[in-house]
């Protein structure tokens, strides 16, 4: 019983450190970026596969500057 | 194709130091508070406990992470790379432009010696000294290991990004040990500036190849990315200045 909540409580602290390690206060970044990835892959299985590079490096460019913005319109509303 | 990922190495080194120094001047600004607040037998105590659990972490979870087939291993660690490095260039950002404060390091110290002291001085073994200076220097230091486990799964170079982290490690140990208080004075924005373009050059060159892009030019790419990237941040940061 003690070794069963010992493994749940490893995994429930795993799960959250890995919830604030890729999500956190930024959930935006990583949906944005499983978005991106899968547009890419779309875009490169359709013999555009140079082409996706291009298209996730200016996702990339996007998400931050969206993600910046975000925070600066949060900071001065406050 | 991996193999030929193998013409940058010191981009992985140079990655993983900065990331190791940056977070170690952090825990270390934790461990001296403790020392001075509590007892330094104590907060030598914990970092060291904290150390040989992440080292133990390295030990598991590397090898382990590099029996995952190498197109899905290439998806999730460039996404995890390209999610981190995001974040770290978002706070680069906003405490560059001032909009988010600078990481001051004697603020923390003060605070953290302040706790420290309220708590009273405990009779026999100080265990909120071990546990306050185990978890600084493991919550720290679990960012370095995720580097480290993918920067260096990716490219089979555990040793090298393993051992890059650990020189950093030990310098901010040797110079904490000789000044024996927080370090204020490092240029930790630009530092984490740094390292976000690299993980995010990283993360985006590896989770292409792995959703199916062929970068032309092949690794050659990496600073060609590396460079847009630089860019685009200088843009963001006078952008976010107005």
């Amino acid at each position: 019983m003690t070794f069963v909540r010992l493994l749940a409580s490893a995994v429930v602290g795993t799960g959250r450190f890995l919830w604030d390690f890729l999500v956190g206060d930024t959930p935006e970044i990583f949906v944005a970026v499983c978005v991106a990835l899968a547009a890419v892959a779309v875009i490169s299985h359709h013999r555009h596969s140079s082409v996706g590079g291009w298209v996730l490096l200016v996702a990339t460019f996007v998400i931050l500057g969206g993600s910046v913005m975000k925070a600066i319109r949060t900071s001065k509303k406050k | 194709m991996l193999a030929t990922t193998t013409a940058f190495p010191y981009a992985l080194v140079v990655a993983v130091f900065l990331a190791a120094l940056v977070e170690m001047v952090e825990a270390l600004t934790i461990v001296v508070a403790v020392g001075h607040a509590r007892s330094w037998r104590s907060a030598i105590e914990g970092t060291g406990l904290a150390l040989l659990c992440l080292t133990i972490l390295v030990a598991i979870v590397g090898p382990a992470i590099s029996h995952v087939p190498l197109t899905p291993m290439r998806v999730i660690v460039g996404a995890v790379l390209l999610v981190f490095g995001l974040q770290w260039l978002r706070k680069a950002i906003l405490r560059a432009s001032g909009h988010k404060a600078l990481h001051d390091e004697d603020e923390i110290y003060r605070d953290t010696v302040a706790q420290l002291r309220a708590a009273g001085q405990p009779v026999g073994r100080d265990r909120l000294a071990v546990v306050t200076s185990f978890k600084g220097v493991f919550l720290e230091g679990l960012e370095v290991v995720i580097m480290v486990v993918t920067l260096g799964a990716q490219r089979h170079q555990i040793l090298i990004a393993t051992t890059s982290a650990v020189s950093a490690t030990v310098l901010v140990a040797i110079v904490g040990a000789i000044v024996a208080k927080q370090l204020n004075n490092v240029p930790e924005n630009l530092m984490k500036a740094t390292v976000g373009v690299l993980l995010v050059t990283y993360g985006i060159f590896w989770s292409g190849e792995g959703v199916g892009v062929v970068w032309p030019h092949g690794d050659v790419m990496l600073l060609a990315i590396a460079g847009l990237v630089a860019a685009g941040v200088w843009v963001q940061i006078q952008v976010a200045r107005r």
